[in-house]
């Protein structure tokens, strides 16, 4: 019944997402308030429906109630219950309902956070917000209607992938779909913003927000995703340059651009409809990555739904969506005039540089991605695009990237002084040179990537604390600190930002360059030094899990004159779905991880264990954390608190 | 001779069990040998798997590309030799790394053309604004004398 009334809500829900996209923009265009106003309690209503309808679904999973299709190609009801509720967005028609929740969401927040927004313009992003939702619950219902009951259930259902099965992987998908869908509200701003054909610094200040939230909501959900393939995959690597995670990386480029250039506007009045642009690019990629994951298209490790009709249905969707604004950019960008004029070297050009590398390496994965598809369709050949072109390819530009940006973010507004900058950063630049130079040195051996990492890194790092040291001001120490403290909340979201990309650019250069590796044979009682430590294969024993067995193996991993600790590497086998998982053990130091995994038994007796020596593999996490606190950062900045009332509504044109 | 002891030794164990992923008993016993064996099958793609190059790969398939390496190896070709080797019966899709030559060439050189081209539009820009910033910096005649037309209204 409960199933029968989440069905029933969500074709309810396109019914209001139908009103909420139509009467509010023709009140927008008539100047009719009340029917503008109809767009507020339909966003909220729609919410509630998906709402509804999600929680049914939850309690589908939860319940294990095998009548439903999904719950039994994607449950079991001896899987653990965290997995169980997990489950429900672990599969095409659950994640599109998650989708649709979280855009609604976005929607009612509109509403909540919006009071004072000009009406029209209020009317106009969530009409278009509405079109949004109207285009996915219609491709819900159609084509992936998660509510379809079977006639004869089964007594069981086939678990769901066992790679999945993690914790880190449970909550991957809820933070990267906030920051997907985040970026629908940059979008409907912007596409709202031509419609009205007017863009100025308080158009920028709503939209900054959104951006940023959404940024770092993807920023949380790839670093989740990236740390679930470290630890699940069983061998350390942590990027793979898997379409899937290209998906997801395109809009946080973009996104990061965006976020950027919003600020021009935000401050300059400049570069508006280069704003506009990237609003609508970003949401743009979003839904392309979507369509990559959903459809199938370009098969990759983690493609669940394998089926043309769908992946035409959000081709569909695409098209519209970016043709239509970009359709609507062509007719209108022209009116948006920009005010601040600047000069060639000035804070603006520094985001302008940063704009076209960030847009730059975001097109090199694009094509990267859809090359093989390109290559197959007009060319007839077969071919891959992995992780050597990325590398070469893309790093170019987040070098120059992480070159120019503490200069850059020093440099004055409208018309800077470079050597000013360049004599600003002076120490930083000293200081980076020298450590790499010592690390360089102490390394032995003529391999640059380690080197130059740990230069880069610092460089940025250091500059982000020159540029938050010199906003302290003239005179004592004391004083500088005092003023520090009461600096604005967005200086220190920026510097948080900042150090995080250098520590992250660091530690993804270290574990290219320093990674140890060892795969061998080791019988029970078997020692070997590895990468500074003793470690001795104890025993291998065998334990039932709740809905897998498991092979665990018992390492006793000491330092010379240090504790000996015990590490656990397992594998397990979910006979279900029959598949094997490694369960690497981990021992995490600041430093470097130790990595161990348990491989196949041999013949001969013993286990193969593969051991891996991932150096400043914290600082990765650690790099994204800081990221992600660097927007949140920004987001409590004194003025979007009080952004809300940055507009007298005097300023609003009555007619 | 050693080394192709142990190759044989391998493929007859394949039998045996499910591999997974580099095994300890593919591994050649010198170590500048394997550890170029490593980097050559990095860049070369399971043909049957999603994505995965043949040393993460637990395929059968897999395995035998990484025995296949070993051997031309071991037969003392070079790294591109052993690739080319390899290209030649499994087609460029086992590739990674798409040689930049004809069509792939537009592949590897969208990123640089596009930096040029972002790089050109924000030059012509701002040659754009100066330009137009110059004629704000005065009225042309007919411009003065509409002003003066306005103003004695």
């Amino acid at each position: 019944m409960i199933v029968e009334l989440g069905h029933y809500a969500l074709v309810l829900a396109l019914c209001v997402a139908l009103v909420q996209s139509v009467v509010p923009l023709i009140g927008a265009h008539r100047r009719n308030p009340a029917w503008m106003a109809v767009a507020e309690p339909a966003a909220v209503l729609q919410f509630l429906l998906v709402g509804f309808a999600f929680v049914a679904l939850v309690r589908a999973f939860m319940t294990s109630d095998f009548s439903l299709r999904v719950v039994v190609e994607n449950s079991h009801s001896l899987k653990p219950m965290l997995y169980k509720f997990a489950g429900t967005w672990g599969n095409h028609e659950g994640s599109l309902l998650l989708w649709s929740l979280i855009l609604s969401l976005y929607s009612a927040c509109a509403v909540f956070f919006g009071q004072y927004l000009p009406a029209t313009l209020k009317a106009r992003v969530l009409a278009v917000q509405g079109m949004i939702g109207v285009a996915f619950l219609l491709f819900m219902l159609l084509t992936s209607n998660p509510f379809d009951r079977l006639a004869m259930p089964p007594m069981d259902g086939r678990d769901l992938n066992p790679l999945l099965q993690d914790p880190g992987l449970a909550f991957h998908p809820p933070f990267l779909y906030l920051g997907y869908v985040g970026l629908s509200m940059a979008f409907s701003f912007a596409v709202a913003a031509l419609i009205e054909g007017r863009v100025d610094a308080a158009w920028a200040r709503w939209v900054r927000p959104w951006t940023v939230a959404a940024w770092v909501s993807l920023t949380i959900g790839i670093a989740l995703g990236s740390w679930w393939a470290y630890y699940e995959l069983g061998w350390g690597g942590f990027w793979f340059w898997d379409p899937v995670e290209n998906a997801s990386f395109m809009p946080w480029l973009i996104g990061a651009a965006l976020l950027h250039s919003a600020i021009v506007v935000e401050k300059r009045e400049s570069l508006k409809a280069w704003t506009i642009l990237l609003a609508i690019l970003a949401f743009g990629f979003s839904l392309i990555g979507t369509f990559i994951v959903r459809s199938g298209v370009i098969t990759s490790v983690h493609s669940f739904a394998n089926d043309p009709e769908r992946g035409v249905f959000i081709l569909l969707i695409l098209a519209v969506f970016l043709g239509g604004a970009l359709t609507l950019f062509a007719a209108r960008a022209g009116a948006m005039e920009a005010k601040g004029i600047f000069a060639p070297i000035s804070r603006e050009s520094a985001l302008v540089a940063n704009n076209i590398l960030l847009t730059v390496a975001c097109f090199v994965v694009f094509v990267g991605t859809v090359w093989p598809l390109v290559a197959e369709m007009a060319f007839d050949r077969k071919l891959s695009v992995g992780e050597p072109f990325f590398n070469a390819a893309f790093t170019p530009f987040m070098v120059a990237l992480a070159l120019i940006l503490p200069p850059g973010s020093v440099l004055a507004w409208k018309r800077g002084d470079l050597s000013r900058a360049l004599r600003l950063m002076r120490p930083a630049l000293i200081l980076s040179v020298v450590l790499g130079a010592t690390v360089w040195a102490l390394q032995g051996g003529p391999a640059v990537l380690g080197p130059i990492g740990a230069a880069l890194g610092a460089w940025v790092v250091l500059g982000a604390l020159t540029d938050l040291w010199s906003k302290g001001g003239q005179g004592a120490a004391a004083t500088r600190v005092r003023r520090l403290a009461r600096a604005p909340r967005a200086d220190w979201g920026k510097a948080t930002a900042h150090i995080g990309l250098g520590v992250t650019l660091f530690a993804v250069a270290a574990m290219h360059a320093w990674k140890v590796e060892d795969i061998r044979v080791m019988k029970p009682g078997d020692s070997m030094e590895f990468g500074g430590y003793t470690v001795t294969l104890t025993g291998v024993r065998e334990e039932p899990g709740p809905n897998y067995t498991t092979h665990l193996a018992d390492l006793a991993v000491a330092r010379p004159g240090g504790p000996t600790i015990t590490m656990q590497p397992e594998k397990r086998f979910y006979p279900v779905q029959a598949m094997p998982t490694t369960e690497a053990a981990i021992h995490q130091t600041l430093t470097h991880d130790l990595y161990f995994a348990l491989g196949d038994p041999q013949d001969g007796g013993g286990w193969v264990i593969r051991s891996y020596r991932e150096p400043f593999a914290n600082w990765l996490w650690i790099g994204s954390a800081l990221m992600a606190l660097g927007g949140l950062l920004s987001l409590t900045d004194r003025r979007f608190r009080l952004a809300a009332g940055a507009r007298r509504p005097a300023a609003v044109p009555a007619e | 001779m050693t080394a192709m002891r142990r190759l044989i030794l391998a493929l007859a164990l394949v039998v045996a069990a499910p591999v997974w992923a580099v095994q300890p008993d593919e591994m050649l016993p010198d170590p500048a040998l394997e550890a170029r064996a490593r980097v050559i099958s990095r860049d070369l793609r399971c043909p049957v798997c999603q994505g995965e190059n043949i040393d993460d790969s637990d395929a059968q398939i897999s395995r035998d590309l990484r025995l296949l390496v070993r051997e031309r190896l071991v037969a003392g070709d070079t790294n591109e030799e052993v690739i080319d080797y390899i290209v030649d019966r499994y087609g460029e899709f086992v590739l990674f790394n798409p040689r930049p030559q004809g069509l792939n060439l537009a592949l590897w050189l969208a990123g640089p053309a596009m930096l040029l081209a972002g790089a050109g539009i924000a030059f012509l820009t701002f040659r754009g604004r100066s330009r137009s910033q110059i004629a704000d910096r005065g009225l042309t005649a007919d411009e003065e004398a509409r002003l003066k037309e306005l103003l004695k209204d």
